[in-house]
C-alpha cells in the first residue's frame, strides 16, 4: 500500500433541524491510500453521502461539521480559508454525483463545463483546457467528442451525462476521486461500461477511488477495501474478498445475503433486512443495528461495541460476531426472512407512515 | 406554431420545401412571419368581443348628463355617424375600415381621428412606461438576486419587506403620499425652492424630465415588487438544484457559480414575466396618468369608455391587443435565445 492520502479522524456532521439534532455521520474515521479504491456501503440514509460532501465541505445547510478532521496529504480540510477549500475542491479531490440527468447545468454547453473545472485551477492554461476537454471525452468514450463539446446536456443520453461527469471529475487529474453512487440512475449494460471505464482510469492514472454505493456487486469488482457504514456509523471495515467471505457484523452479512447470486443454486431465501434505518435525531440505545438484528443478546441493547479487530486488517462493531453464531440460529435466520415482495410491502407501508407523520410535522 | 422543449429544429420537412436554406436564422424568420400573421385572426376576434360588448353595455354616445340633446339632434348624429344602420352593418363598415387603417372619428370629439388621438397621447405613455421599465429591471432582478443569495438575512428581510409594502399599497396612495411629502411638504419646508413637480409632462418624448420622478415610482412600485418576489423565488430554487452543487464542487469562484449557473437558470421564469409587465407599463395606467396630470392613453381609454366614444375604445383595445401580442412575440423569440433546450417547431 501507498502513502496516506485521505485520513478521516472522528468525523462528525450534524443537521439542526427543526425536530432536533440529525447525527448524520457520527464519529467517522477511515483512511485512503494513494492508488487505492475504497468502497462505502450501506443502505440510504447511513450517512454515505454526507461523509463524502463533509470532504468537500459542501455539506448543504443546515449540516456543519462539527467535529473531528479531514487530514488530506497532511492538511486539515476542515480548517481551510474560503479560497484554499475552493482551490481544493475539483482540483485534488474531484467528485461524480449520483443522478447525471440533473447533475450538469442545462443552458451551458457540456465541453465549457467541463473547461472551466480547469480554467477555475491552475494546472492547465486556457487554451490547453480547451484541447483536454476534447480528450478527456474520448477518454471517457464518448463518440464524436469533437462535434459532442458543442452540444448541451439535453442532448446527451444519461450514460453520455455521466461520462461527462466522470471526464469532468477527472480534469484537473485529482489524486482522489469520490464516485457517490455513479450507476444507480444507469440501466444495466450502460453501467457495466460505466464500471469498465473507472476500472480502467484507475489502473492507468492510479487516481484513488471512493465509491459510495448499496450495490454489492459493483464493490466486489471495483474495490479493494470496503467500509460499512450504519446509522452514521462504521460498522465493519476490511479487505474485500474478507468481508465477503466471512463478513462478521450481522448488518454486513444481512446486505450481502440480500444480493441475489448467479453462481449459486437458489436454495436459500434472499434475506432482506427488516425495519428501516433507525431516526437519526432519536438513535436506539445500544448497538445502533439491535432493533433489526437477528442475532441481538442483551448486551447489544444497552451498551454500544466499539470497532473490534476480528481478523487482520479487519474490524466490526459488535458483542456477537458472526463466527460465534451458531449454525442453527443462522439458518432460523434465513427461514424467518421475509420474502423479498413482502419485504418490499412492509417497506413501502414503513416510508408511507414516516412520510405521513413528516406531513403531520411540517404543517 | 409552438414553443416546445426538446423538439430538433428540422424534422420532416416536405421535400418539395427544399429549396428553402435551412438553418436557424430562416427556422427563426418563418416562424416570426407565421407569428405575425397569426395576429390577424387574433385581432379580429378582439374587434368582434369588443365591439359587441361595448353595445351591449347600455347607454349611447349622446347620453349626456343633466340636459339631454333633443331626440331630433339624437337621430342626425346616428345617421351622420351610421348608428342607426344594424349592427351587422356597422360592425363590417368598422372592419372594412379598420383593413384600410381608418379608425375613424371620434364620437365625442367632433373632428378627431382616432389615430391622430392615439397618436397624439400614446408618447406620454410610453415614455413613462419605458423609463419605469428601464428602471424596474435592474432594479427588481438585482433585489430579487441579493435576498437570494442572502437568504434569511437582514438583506433579505428588508427586501421582501419592501417588495411585499410596495405589493399590497394601491398605487393611488403610492401616489397621494409622494405628492403629499415630495411636492407639498417640501415645497413648504423649502420656502418653493425645491420640489418635485407634480404638473404632468411638459414634453412626451423627453425620458429624463423631473416630472417624471413621482410617477414612475407610482407606476413601478407594484411591478418591481412583483419581479423581486419573482427573482428571489427562481434564483432560491436554482441555488438548491444538483448542478449548483456539481459548479461548487469543481472549485468555480463563489461569482462564476452564481453567474453561469445560477443565474443563466433562475432568470428564464423571469423573462417570460418581464414580457406582459412591459406591455402593463406601455398601455397606461389610468390612476397614474390622472394624479399626475398627464395626457396619456391610459386615461383617453377609460374616459372613452364612461362616454361610450365607440371608435376610441375600439382604436385603443386593437392597439393594446397589438402591443400584448408582439411583446408575447419577443418573449418567445427571446427564449431560443436564453434557452438551449427551446427549439422552434411547426
Amino acid at each position: 500500500m501507498g502513502q496516506t492520502l485521505l485520513q478521516i479522524e472522528d468525523l462528525h456532521t450534524q443537521f439542526f433541524t427543526s425536530r432536533g439534532v440529525v447525527r448524520a455521520v457520527d464519529g467517522v474515521s477511515l483512511h485512503i491510500d494513494a492508488g487505492e479504491t475504497l468502497g462505502v456501503v450501506g443502505e440510504s440514509g447511513c450517512g454515505k453521502t454526507i461523509t463524502a460532501l463533509s470532504v468537500l465541505r459542501l455539506v448543504p445547510e443546515p449540516g456543519k461539521i462539527t467535529s473531528g478532521r479531514i487530514l488530506f496529504r497532511g492538511r486539515d480540510v476542515t480548517k481551510m480559508d474560503d479560497e484554499e477549500i475552493r482551490d481544493f475542491r475539483g482540483s485534488d479531490v474531484a467528485m461524480i454525483f449520483q443522478d447525471p440527468m440533473t447533475s450538469l447545468n442545462p443552458v451551458t454547453k457540456v465541453g465549457f463545463q467541463i473547461e472551466e473545472a480547469m480554467t477555475a485551477h491552475n494546472r492547465f492554461s486556457a487554451s490547453l483546457a480547451k484541447t483536454r476537454v476534447v480528450e478527456l471525452l474520448k477518454r471517457v468514450r464518448v463518440p464524436a467528442a469533437e462535434t459532442r463539446v458543442k452540444d448541451y446536456p439535453h442532448q446527451f443520453s444519461g450514460g453520455m451525462r455521466q461520462r461527462a461527469m466522470i471526464a469532468m471529475g477527472l480534469a484537473n487529474e485529482p489524486s482522489l476521486l469520490i464516485a457517490d453512487e455513479p450507476t444507480t440512475a444507469l440501466d444495466v449494460t450502460v453501467q457495466a461500461q460505466i464500471i469498465q471505464l473507472m476500472k480502467q482510469l484507475n489502473r492507468e492514472l492510479g487516481t484513488a477511488m471512493m465509491l459510495i454505493t448499496h450495490n454489492m456487486a459493483l464493490v466486489a469488482s471495483l474495490c479493494q477495501r470496503v467500509v460499512v457504514m450504519y446509522a452514521g456509523r462504521i460498522v465493519e471495515e476490511g479487505p474485500v474478498e474478507q468481508i465477503f467471505r466471512s463478513p462478521q457484523h450481522p448488518y454486513t452479512w444481512s446486505l450481502l445475503r440480500s444480493v441475489p447470486r448467479v453462481d449459486e443454486a437458489r436454495k436459500d431465501r434472499l434475506v432482506s433486512i427488516r425495519g428501516l434505518p433507525p431516526d437519526l435525531t432519536n438513535p436506539p440505545p445500544g448497538c445502533k443495528f439491535h432493533p433489526r438484528c437477528p442475532f441481538v443478546i442483551d448486551r447489544c441493547r444497552v451498551e454500544e461495541p466499539s470497532l473490534g479487530e476480528v481478523a487482520l486488517n479487519q474490524v466490526a462493531r459488535c458483542w456477537v460476531l458472526m463466527r460465534n453464531v451458531k449454525e442453527d440460529d443462522v439458518a432460523a435466520a434465513k427461514a424467518s426472512a421475509l420474502s423479498i415482495e413482502a419485504a418490499q410491502k412492509l417497506k413501502a407501508d414503513a416510508e408511507a407512515a414516516a412520510a405521513e407523520v413528516d406531513s403531520v410535522a411540517g404543517s | 406554431m409552438s414553443v416546445t422543449a426538446g423538439a430538433p429544429f428540422r424534422r420532416g420537412a416536405p421535400s418539395f420545401l427544399s429549396w428553402i436554406p435551412t438553418g436557424r436564422g430562416t427556422t427563426l424568420t418563418i416562424y416570426i412571419v407565421k407569428r405575425l400573421l397569426w395576429m390577424i385572426p387574433v385581432l379580429f376576434f378582439v374587434i368582434v368581443i369588443t365591439f359587441v360588448l361595448m353595445h351591449l353595455a347600455p347607454g349611447s354616445p349622446w347620453d349626456r348628463e343633466g340636459r339631454q340633446l333633443s331626440p331630433q339632434v339624437v337621430e342626425n348624429l346616428n345617421i351622420k355617424y351610421g348608428l342607426d344602420k344594424p349592427l351587422w352593418q356597422q360592425f363590417l363598415i368598422y372592419v372594412w375600415g379598420v383593413i384600410h387603417f381608418d379608425f375613424g372619428d371620434s364620437l365625442r370629439q367632433p373632428g378627431q381621428h382616432v389615430s391622430d388621438l392615439i397618436l397624439v397621447s400614446w408618447p406620454y405613455t410610453f415614455t413613462l412606461g419605458a423609463v419605469t421599465f428601464i428602471l424596474l429591471v435592474p432594479i427588481g432582478i438585482g433585489l430579487g438576486v441579493i435576498a437570494a443569495l442572502r437568504q434569511n438575512s437582514l438583506v433579505d428581510y428588508t427586501a421582501l419587506g419592501l417588495a411585499t409594502a410596495a405589493a399590497s399599497t394601491p398605487n393611488f396612495v403610492v401616489g397621494i403620499f409622494l405628492i403629499i411629502i415630495f411636492a407639498l411638504g417640501m415645497n413648504k419646508l423649502t420656502g418653493g425652492t425645491f420640489y418635485f413637480p407634480t404638473g404632468g409632462m411638459p414634453s412626451p418624448f423627453n425620458p429624463f424630465q423631473v416630472e417624471l420622478i413621482m410617477p414612475v415610482i407610482t407606476l413601478g412600485a407594484l411591478p418591481t415588487a412583483y419581479i423581486a418576489r419573482l427573482t428571489r423565488s427562481s434564483t432560491l430554487d436554482t441555488l438548491r438544484q444538483d448542478f449548483v452543487r456539481t459548479a461548487w464542487a469543481k472549485g468555480l469562484k463563489a461569482r462564476l457559480v452564481v453567474i453561469r449557473h445560477v443565474l443563466k437558470n433562475s432568470l428564464i421564469p423571469v423573462v417570460t414575466a418581464l414580457g406582459p409587465t412591459f406591455a402593463f407599463l406601455i398601455t397606461g395606467s389610468f390612476i397614474t396618468e390622472t394624479l399626475f396630470s398627464i395626457p396619456g392613453i391610459g386615461r383617453t381609454f377609460v374616459s372613452s369608455i364612461a362616454a361610450r366614444d365607440y371608435t376610441v375604445i375600439l382604436g385603443t383595445t386593437i392597439l393594446f391587443a397589438l402591443l400584448i401580442a408582439l411583446v408575447n412575440l419577443v418573449v418567445d423569440v427571446l427564449y431560443v435565445f436564453i434557452d438551449p433546450r427551446v427549439r422552434l417547431t411547426e
